[in-house]
């Protein structure tokens, strides 16, 4: 019985920061992005700085009418926003807050959080085709090529990091964890968080979505809830990315008065890769579809296969 | 080209990082209109008032508006002559002065064309109407903007006097060398200097 209690607890508690974390960082989207340009933001829904401001578009998008497109595939059509969100769900699963507070401590952490995370990248793919539409098409070929260059760098230095903890348990991985990887990791950490942007197709890799040429790509005609959906998925990404991020390359849990404060501290490290990702969607423009791909074969995947050399040496050394 | 040194790759990235958390950790620039009014220059272009009683249905302000937008209709009266036998003045009274703001285009031509300064410029902005009839402001309502038109406001520093201040100079200067020769002429007139 207590087990039942305990596994059904693990579950209330992940299914909470899976529905409030994404609200979070869209929040923190918001308002950064806002001043970023000068701007202030939404400042009115819920009256505090608009804190509300993405529960009144969420009320907003339940309202509205799920339209979908005559010559669309449908149960492929309808399937797809589940298939981009749900992914993100499980991966939280393992992602540890501390060295017993985690979701499930599977030996296979890292392996299963990456094999996951890269199926939400299907729905993308998924509505983009189901949606019988060029601008959809594209977008998701676009989205294709992206999850073809950018799932090997970005697994090549997740390896690094589980190689020097010797482990592909999360749990064990920020066990192992040193200051020291905070240098020497340094390639392997912007290697990840770069292709993990990538696979987001969060700006400046969004050529997929591309709202200037391609509408918007996948999602153009997706609405109401569905959209809803996608938009929370692409959050809910940046939060599992970040807090893998945290969880590989920053030590997640440890720092001062881990044993009281860890969960405290995964999520400041968890945020403040969050903060850094929606930095970089304001501060950097978009790139080409040849750029993207040049990024990834001739600069991340060298760069994480030398950091993977490295590693290995430092390993058995 | 030449003087245009090339930028290291990737110097335009951390430029775009400084710009951005340079202006998070400034205030933003946003005017919270609705809740704060804006504190708008006294020459603000905001609505054209009719100071009806100084009108005179000239018709010069019609005419000169580049969009056509200001109506006028007058009829003529008759006022009884000023001197026994004299002839009846003739003046005009205005029946209609419209001006249809959904086709104005604020260049303010009348305001300056005006010879009797009948219009004038108030910095009032909001009269957004559901209906674009109701963009075209009758004279009562034109009357009642000249409530909102801001005394005349001085002169910049560096600007040109005002025309009128140079005649009047020019003329005092004149008199008063009119009157300094009739000093010297009625001095050389006295017998015995």
């Amino acid at each position: 019985m207590a087990e039942v209690l305990d596994v059904a607890l693990r579950c209330v508690v992940v299914l909470a920061a899976f529905l409030v974390l994404p609200l979070a960082v869209g929040q923190l989207e918001h308002k950064t992005m806002a001043h970023m340009q000068s701007r202030v933001g939404p400042m009115y829904a819920g009256g505090f700085h608009g804190w509300a401001q993405l529960v009144a578009d969420g009320v907003k998008f339940v309202q509205k009418e799920a339209v979908t497109p005559s010559a669309a595939d449908r149960p492929v059509f309808a399937l797809a926003p589940g298939v981009a969100l749900v992914p993100y769900l499980v991966v939280l699963f393992v992602i540890p807050l501390g060295p017993s507070a985690v979701g499930a401590d599977l030996d296979l952490g890292l392996f299963f959080a990456l094999a996951v995370m890269s199926i939400g990248v299907l729905g993308t793919l998924m509505g983009g085709w189901a949606s019988a539409n060029k601008y959809s098409l594209l977008g998701g070929l676009r989205t294709a090529s992206q999850l073809m260059s950018y799932e090997l760098p970005m697994v090549l230095a997740a390896v690094s990091a589980a190689m020097m903890a010797g482990s592909l348990s999360l749990v064990g991985i920020a066990q192992a964890w040193e200051w020291s990887w905070l240098l020497w990791q340094l390639p392997a950490l912007v290697v990840f968080v770069v292709a993990g942007l990538a696979e987001l197709q969060r700006p400046p890799f969004d050529m997929p979505i591309a709202d200037a040429e391609l509408v918007l790509g996948p999602y153009t005609e997706y609405g109401g809830m569905r959209f809803a959906m996608f938009l929370l998925a692409e959050y809910a990404g940046i939060v599992v990315l970040s807090a893998l991020t945290a969880t590989l390359f920053l030590g997640g849990w440890r720092g001062p008065s881990s044993d009281e404060l860890g969960w405290l501290w995964v999520l400041l490290k968890t945020m403040v890769v969050a903060f850094l990702v929606v930095w970089f969607r304001v501060a950097w423009p978009r790139m080409r579809e040849d750029q993207l791909n040049a990024l990834a074969w001739k600069i991340l995947v060298p760069l994480a296969l030398g950091q993977l050399a490295l590693t290995t040496v430092v390993v058995l050394a | 080209m030449s003087g245009v040194r090339r930028a290291v790759t990737g110097s335009g990235l951390v430029r775009g990082l400084r710009v951005t958390w340079h202006n998070l950790t400034r205030r933003a620039v946003t005017q919270q209109y609705p809740d704060v009014l804006p504190a708008l220059p006294p020459r603000s272009r905001g609505v054209i008032a009719l100071q009806e009683e100084n009108c005179t249905s000239c018709m010069l302000c019609a005419r000169e508006c580049p969009a056509w937008c200001i109506y006028i209709d007058s009829h003529k009266e008759t006022a009884p002559p000023v001197n026994e036998g004299g002839r009846e003045r003739s003046f005009n009274v205005l029946d209609r002065f419209d001006i249809d703001y959904s086709l104005c285009m604020y260049c303010g031509i009348c305001v300056e064309v005006c010879p009797f300064d009948a219009l004038h410029w108030s910095p009032e902005f909001e009269y957004a109407e559901l209906d674009i009839r109701d963009l075209t402001h009758d004279k009562e309502r034109l009357r009642e903007w000249m409530w909102t038109v801001p005394p005349p406001q001085p002169l910049d520093p560096a600007a040109e006097q005002p025309k009128e201040i140079g005649v009047a100079e020019k003329a005092a200067h004149r008199e008063a060398a009119r009157l300094e020769a009739d000093k010297v002429a009625e001095r050389e007139a006295e017998p015995g200097a």
